[in-house]
């Protein structure tokens, strides 16, 4: 381009994100790979620790595990979201919003704190455990292991499948369904032939979401799994050490991680491209009233999936606000607020914590989105290609192995980050970013280039363009994501729960530590209000969302 | 205000691609100039290049006498009105039209002012506080105008205006814009691939094809005197004949397939025997009677005819197969009927004549 003013500027704009990637994201993962192939005792190269891990099986079966629990996970989450959003999508249901708000809603906290409530309702001194023993007089059958971490996960994550497809069955053109009715392709049918494949990129997207969240997710497998490990526990029992740290260990581990997160993401690349077409629709499909008994069966579809998602932390909820014995730690007869005055007695500090660390990560997110897909979009080149790239790596790596990373690079004396709050930011920063960062160029690229034109033929400055006018058009959009960011972070643990300190501790991580030593009002406490932060945020969300469109 | 606009030796390129290899042209202070062409023969490159957005590889751009290649668009005084309207969304129609003002820094009751001023000539000011998702294309349309006008630009760009706009519409802004043109007096480079609007429109036309200029004249002089085959079927609408000179006892003239021999009057440097092109508009065929002899008229058979009330129109066979139109002032008898075998002439003085290849007029 001939402009000659404005160059520099985005050029060390530029420059100055790649810096930041290769600090704080390209040179820790190269830290990793290279710590997993030396050996703590002698400094050398070593494959030691790969083959220790394929060797003991209580390792390499960890790996199986994680593979059983992503799989079945994904399988049962397609298996209720496609439905779901199919009906939601082309049938009249009652109280729309308030069903898609709370759809979301039971996505928006952390699994570990669902299978804490299942255990406390299913387990074995469980109360709906207890209510049939004493009932009908039999044991019903124990949900810990993998059936509980299925339970948990799936009905956390089935939601995300909902919201994937359900964006898609919004841009479908009612005239393809018009067209297969009137060449006799209807119904189940029609669903199969036509509606699926149509969808198919989406579902594929939400599989890998899902997929991987699954894999990484660390809380759950420890609460709920009773054995059943998987290699997020593992490295995180690597790192922290009941059998002495071994951070070398980690880093193999995550590069196995790594390696399988790796795979599957192409896999999932290469089946998409398989089916990509662009649709985008002139005429929105038409809801249509569904049948008595279709109707019925839709209803008590869609809110029998909510209310038994939602059931975990309602539980909670109510258990908050029962009384407890003084130390907090066994619940009594009888109602108070116990549990929240213990809380805001000694725990303001973990709220504000998630306030100040999560609130400084969001903004940094928020402009760093911004600015990346400003280059991204308008500016193509070279090194902003390579950005492009590089802010995507996240999106496959799981979060403890970014937890791992962090810590093996910055636990020197020339950037001695481990448990000070930055590193935290940094974290939930390179783990959230890729998520903003897609839906900022989605909106940017429906932005035509011909407004950037129209306001510098009318004299503004590319940076003035930017502020006045891009900016301002994109600001919806990003609203919606930064909300939905928002939640994620104050929900975030597998990495919060390596890089904590004493200092930093966050509300998510504060629950966890809780839990984790069994039943506590005041972790129920913690999360209800954990949850009222949620809803506030969604509700904002709902308010000032035009469509109610989520951006993941 | 008014200055002229000089091209001198343009070339654009797309990484190997030469959108336009060689482009010259000038454009007169004031004047109402179009871009015309088929789409993607480098209509809107060019209009980019003299806006700033595109970038230039070789070749001298002028705004009267000053060299704007390097400039800055956002300093070359430019209006700029786009096909998408590009009007933004989240500002309402007066904060639209003040936008570029406000870059200028001008007073505040300047500003207030000229954007009044504007609004009023476009017919806007009722929706001042509106914001444009509330408006139809048309009147969207006339925000950007108000707004590319605004400015009191040297220079007005537009690039397809109407072509998103319903056809009455499309009608009924180009005389919006006509006049505007015409009562502003600033120098416009329109862009448009719709003939029929680039004649209803321009003062001038420069007819492109593949990135090179075909011609570049009045609306009345590149219908009557097309510069070559392109230009002529490009505009308008034109029967193509083949045909042979004829040059013998000091009288020059086409000889058509079947013998019919037209003497012309203004045929330049043309030689006996030579094979040409002629172009022959559809009112330029008379139809003269019928069973005369070959000699005398070109043969043809009606296959079809259309009446449109004003006039009739024939599509007529030649004996080799080739077909052209007809049209006639409708006439009181009854419509040709099908099949019926015609004699055919032509107005001598408007047709127009090619080298064989279609690149030389031979018309003088
Ligand atoms: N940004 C671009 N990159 C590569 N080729 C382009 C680009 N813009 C236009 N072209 C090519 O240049 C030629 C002229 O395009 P354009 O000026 O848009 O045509 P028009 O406006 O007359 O329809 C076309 O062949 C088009 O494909
Ligand atoms: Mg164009």
């Amino acid at each position: 381009m001939i402009r000659k003013k404005g160059f520099n500027f985005w050029v060390i704009a530029s420059l100055a994100i790649l810096a930041l990637y290769l600090l704080f994201m390209v040179y820790p993962l190269f830290k990793v790979m290279s710590q997993s192939v030396i050996d703590a005792d002698t400094g050398g190269f070593s494959l030691r620790y790969f083959k220790q891990f394929f060797s003991q099986p209580y390792y390499s079966g960890t790996l199986i595990n994680s593979f059983k629990v992503a799989v079945s996970v994904a399988i049962v989450s397609l298996v209720i979201g496609v439905p779901l959003a199919y009906f939601y999508n082309m049938y009249e249901v009652h109280g729309r919003k308030t069903l898609q708000l709370l759809i979301i809603l039971s996505c928006m906290s952390a699994p570990f704190l669902g299978a804490y409530a299942w255990i406390l309702l299913l387990g074995r001194a469980g109360v709906i455990t207890q209510f049939i023993q004493n009932v009908f007089g039999f044991t019903i059958p124990s949900i810990y292991g993998f059936k509980g971490i299925l339970l948990a996960l799936s009905l956390k994550l089935y939601p995300l499948v909902f919201l994937y497809v359900s964006g898609a069955l919004k841009n479908m053109d009612n005239s393809l369904l018009e067209a297969s009715a009137n060449m006799g392709c209807t119904g189940m049918k029609r669903f199969l032939k036509v509606v699926l494949p149509l969808c198919m990129p989406s579902i594929l997207a939400a599989a890998l979401m899902v997929f991987m969240r699954a894999l990484a997710d660390f809380g759950t497998p420890l609460m709920i799994g009773e054995g059943y490990m998987t290699f997020p526990v593992i490295i995180y029992n690597s790192y922290v050490g009941e059998v002495g740290t071994n951070h070398n260990f980690a880093a193999a581990i995550s590069v196995i991680a790594i390696i399988i997160t790796l795979f599957f993401f192409l896999m999932q690349k290469y089946l998409s491209n398989k089916y990509s077409f662009s649709i985008s629709a002139m005429h929105h499909v038409q809801r249509k009233k569904a049948s008595r008994l279709g109707s019925f069966f839709i209803h008590l579809f869609a809110y029998g999936m909510v209310a038994l998602s939602l059931l975990p932390q309602v539980y909670l909820i109510y258990l908050s606000f029962r009384e407890t014995s003084s130390a907090g730690i066994v619940f009594l007869d009888g109602y108070s607020l116990k549990s929240y005055q213990q809380v805001f007695s000694n725990m303001g500090n973990v709220i504000w914590n998630t306030i100040r660390i999560c609130g400084s990560a969001l903004v940094i997110i928020i402009v760093l989105a911004i600015l990346i897909s400003y280059l991204v979009v308008r500016r193509r080149n070279m090194i902003n290609g390579l950005i492009d790239t590089l802010s995507m790596i996240p999106y496959i790596i799981p979060g403890a192995v970014v937890g791992i990373s962090l810590i093996l690079s910055f636990n020197n004396k020339y950037m001695p980050l481990v448990g000070t709050a930055t590193i935290m930011v940094v974290c939930m920063c390179i783990r959230r970013i890729p998520y903003t960062i897609r839906s900022s160029v989605a909106i940017l690229s429906q932005i035509p280039i011909s407004i950037d034109e129209a306001a510098e033929s009318l004299g503004a400055g590319r940076v003035k363009t930017l502020v006045k006018i891009t900016i301002p058009m994109m600001l919806n959009g990003i609203f919606s994501g930064a909300i939905m960011s928002w939640v994620t972070l104050i929900t975030e643990l597998s990495s919060s729960i390596l890089l904590y300190s004493f200092r930093t501790q966050t509300l998510n991580v504060a629950i966890y530590t809780m839990v984790s030593k069994g039943a506590d009002g005041r972790a129920c406490a913690l999360s209800t209000i954990l949850m009222l932060f949620t809803v506030i945020s969604l509700l904002i969300f709902n308010k000032f969302s035009k469509d109610g469109e989520i951006m993941m | 205000m008014n200055v002229n606009i000089r091209i001198e030796h343009a070339l654009k390129k797309y990484g190997d691609f030469v959108a336009i290899p060689d482009l010259s042209l000038e454009i007169r202070p004031g004047e109402f100039f179009t871009l015309l062409g088929p789409s993607g023969c480098g209509k809107t490159t060019l209009l980019r290049m003299i806006a700033g957005f595109n970038s230039i590889e070789g070749g001298d751009f002028y705004f009267g006498e000053r060299r704007i290649n390097d400039l800055d668009p956002a300093k070359r005084n430019i209006g700029m009105v786009f096909q998408n309207y590009a009007v933004f969304p989240h500002l309402t129609v007066r904060k639209n039209v003040e936008f570029g003002l406000k870059n200028r820094k001008l007073p505040k009751e300047e500003i207030r002012e000229k954007t009044d001023k504007f609004m009023k000539l476009m017919k806007i000011d009722e929706y001042a506080d509106r914001l444009p998702e509330k408006l139809s294309g048309g009147q969207q349309q006339r925000v950007a105008l108000a707004r590319a006008l605004a400015i009191e630009p040297d220079v007005l760009l537009m690039d397809e205006p109407l072509s998103n706009l319903d056809a009455k519409l499309r009608v009924e802004m180009r005389e919006v814009i006509k006049e505007i043109q015409n009562r502003l007096g600033i120098t416009t480079v329109y862009v448009t691939h719709d003939q029929e609007e680039a004649m209803a429109i321009s003062d001038r036309i420069a007819v492109m094809s593949n990135g090179v200029i075909q011609q570049i004249g009045t609306p009345k002089a590149l219908y009557q005197r097309p510069a070559n085959r392109f230009v002529a079927t490009f505009i308008g609408r034109s029967n193509v004949m083949e045909a042979r000179i004829y040059a013998e006892n000091g009288e020059k003239g086409l000889e058509f397939k079947g013998g019919f021999r037209q003497p012309m009057h203004n045929l330049g440097d043309v030689q006996n025997g030579q094979p040409v092109v002629v172009s022959v508009r559809p009112e330029e065929l008379i139809i003269k009677g019928f069973g005369n002899d070959v000699r005398s008229a070109i043969k043809a058979k009606v296959v079809y005819s259309t009446f449109l009330g004003l006039n009739t129109h024939y599509m007529v066979e030649f004996e080799d197969g080739g077909r052209a139109e007809i049209i006639q002032e409708s006439q009181i008898d009854d419509i040709i009927s099908n099949g019926t075998v015609i004699d055919l002439g032509v107005n001598a003085e408007k047709i127009n004549v090619f080298t064989e290849d279609g690149l030389t007029p031979l018309i003088v």
